[in-house]
């Protein structure tokens, strides 16, 4: 109880000292908690993916397009259920700061494969019935402040032009990490124009999106598909929702295994800040400890105060950083949401933070616990404060 | 209280001898010191600055080790204990005064005082009726809810002396006690050290330069390189 009461005091002895290295820490696990997020942001597709459902693509690459022939041969394959389709549009609303992503997909297959983006019967109906009617997230609509019937125009970039939709549905995400920020088109709409305007580039589909009846066959589906265009014009290449977004996340690799070291980085930082407040506080107390040494208190309970005054500390630090972290996350997500439109604190962050800051907080008091029980009273009792 | 009466001596100096190392060289700090201290006296050991006084007291006292030779202590070989058996063994028979009263900054004077008989086993009752005794001898009853930033440094070293007498100690060591004081605090606090030893008996060491103060103490001894005269 004592020991207690004396690393309570001890620990707000130098008040300004102790807040900053409590800012610090707060500061570097918040960080660490934003970065982590941006990762798990990153991955949230991923994780959203269906094991029932297949992207089939060209095998060249995702900007060369498939014919919309295919749609049938793929739908003959056995095991595959449902079979949708759509382009990456690349349309910009008003200014390119305005970035969320826009696809023209098949209306009535698209929605029924995928059935995280909820939707009213009498929406969807609508969406289906306007060939130049729009579905949007709820955060997207919300975001610019869209309606059901506005008229929204988008400037096309990969597909030129200046392109007007009506909004006919706002759905909203089933889970979670349902993505609320996305925009979708009837294809028809996009293939009609494209026929009158660059016939070349019409009947043709970016992607094939697949759902399968049974998901434990899912890899001999996308054999099956791809063998049926072996040695075509436009060969495919069929994999798992979750594989396909992997690749995507795969072209920025570098960046995330770039932020992960620098999370780690963050941890590093504040050991040092932290050790360094431990070790100027054993310093200017080295008498002290003569004195508690003298009057019998031995390397226990020396020991005792010294790593509870550092856990004090980073355990301080680590509260006021759980609870900061959700305000920061949401300020951030606010700021960046057209980057990430999922960004969602893991709980499990905060088991990091709890051990990032035990372990801090043990490492930072061994050296300067050692060096107070190490030195002799009568030493210690010579040095000037 | 009780009246001082002359025993056998306290503690027993057989030929000790210390030396410091400082980076390659041995530095001699005390020769082949032979003496005893009778009980209940008050002795002040004076000497020049380096000349081995606070080494001696801090022998003494059990917080340093002799190279070579014995210092029995009530009896007690205190150099053949163990590091834990010593300090269980200070904080029963040795109360310690300092030149710069060494409280702890963060605890209040009740608080300081209690720190010694926070290891002694007793209940907070009894603790607190101790400390309230020993503020009592030293006249501070009304400040112990005071950090020693609150007090004078007269007051600050009578706290530091109720804390030196508070678990009962036979000897109370003193090093340069009046060193940081001024002429008026001084002889309060060596006022209470000679009541501490005509009244309750106590074993005195002083450790002074100043002539004034050894001048309270029943037997002067003095050091000069090491060498006890």
């Amino acid at each position: 109880m004592f020991i207690l009461k004396l690393v309570l005091r001890n620990t707000f002895r130098h008040t300004l000292r102790t807040s900053l290295t409590i800012l610090s820490i707060i500061i570097a696990l918040v960080a660490f908690g934003l970065l982590r997020t941006v990762i798990n942001s990153w991955y949230a597709g991923v994780d959203a993916s269906s094991a029932s459902r297949l992207v089939t693509r060209n095998a060249i690459s995702l900007m060369f397009p498939l014919p919309l022939s295919y749609r049938d041969k793929i739908r003959a394959v056995d095991g595959v259920k449902t079979v949708s389709y759509g382009n990456w549009f690349g349309g910009i609303y008003k200014d390119r700061k305005n970035f969320f992503a826009n696809f023209a997909v098949d209306p009535k297959t698209y929605f029924q494969l995928n059935n995280e983006f909820m939707l009213t019967p009498e929406e969807h109906d609508a969406f289906i019935r306007d060939r130049k009617g729009f579905v949007a997230g709820r955060k997207l609509a919300k975001k610019f402040g869209w309606k059901i019937g506005d008229s929204v125009p988008l400037e096309g970039t990969i597909f030129p032009g200046s392109w007007e939709f009506v909004l006919r549905g706002i759905y909203k995400g089933k889970e979670k990490n349902t993505d609320e920020s996305l925009f979708f088109f009837h294809w028809e709409y996009l293939n009609e124009t494209l026929r009158k305007t660059m016939p070349l580039r019409a009947d043709k589909v970016g992607f094939y999106m697949v759902g399968v009846k049974d998901p434990a066959r899912a890899v001999d589906v996308t054999v099956a598909i791809d063998r049926i265009f072996k040695n075509s014009l436009a060969e495919t290449l069929t994999e798992t929702e979750k594989a396909f977004q992997l690749s995507f996340i795969s072209m920025s690799e570098a960046v995330i295994i770039a932020i992960r070291l620098v999370s780690l980085v963050v941890i590093i930082i504040i050991m040092a800040v932290a050790a360094n407040t431990m070790a100027m506080t054993v310093r200017e107390r080295t008498r002290e400890y003569a004195v508690f040494k003298t009057l019998g208190f031995g390397a226990f309970r020396i020991t005792a105060m010294i790593f509870g005054e550092s856990l004090l500390i980073t355990m301080t630090g680590c509260v006021l950083g759980i609870v900061l972290t959700y305000p920061a996350a949401g300020a951030f997500g606010r700021a960046l949401g057209d980057y990430f439109p999922i960004f969602v604190v893991d709980n499990n962050i905060f088991t990091v933070y709890v051990g990032a800051s035990l372990l801090v907080g043990v490492t930072a008091a061994v050296l300067p616990a050692w060096k107070a029980i190490r030195i002799t009273i009568a030493e210690g009792l010579r040095r000037i404060e | 209280m009780r009246d001082m009466e002359r025993k056998g001596p306290i503690v027993e100096i057989r030929n000790i001898s210390k030396s410091y190392r400082r980076d390659s060289q041995n530095i001699p700090v005390l020769e082949d010191i032979t003496f005893d201290i009778g009980e209940g006296e008050f002795l002040a050991l004076m000497g020049p600055s380096g000349s081995g006084k606070s080494t001696l007291l801090n022998l003494i006292a059990g917080l340093d080790r002799p190279d070579s030779g014995t210092i029995r202590v009530g009896g007690v070989d205190i150099a053949s204990l163990s590091e834990s058996g010593l300090a269980r063994w200070r904080a029963s028979h040795v109360g310690f005064i300092f030149q710069f009263y060494n409280l702890v900054p963060v605890l209040t004077a009740f608080e300081n005082v209690e720190l010694p008989l926070l290891l002694s086993g007793l209940s907070r009752r009894d603790r607190r009726e101790h400390v309230d005794m020993a503020l009592g001898l030293v006249n501070l009853s009304d400040r112990m809810d005071h950090y020693p930033s609150q007090l004078s440094g007269g007051q600050q070293q009578r706290v530091a002396i109720a804390r030196a007498v508070v678990t009962d100690p036979a000897i109370l060591v003193a090093d340069e006690p009046t060193g940081d004081l001024d002429r008026v605090s001084a002889e309060d606090v060596l006022g209470l050290m000679d009541r501490l030893n005509r009244e309750l008996g106590k074993t005195i060491i002083l450790v002074t330069h100043d002539p004034l103060a050894a001048g309270r103490a029943r037997m002067t001894r003095h050091l000069v390189k090491g060498v006890l005269t």
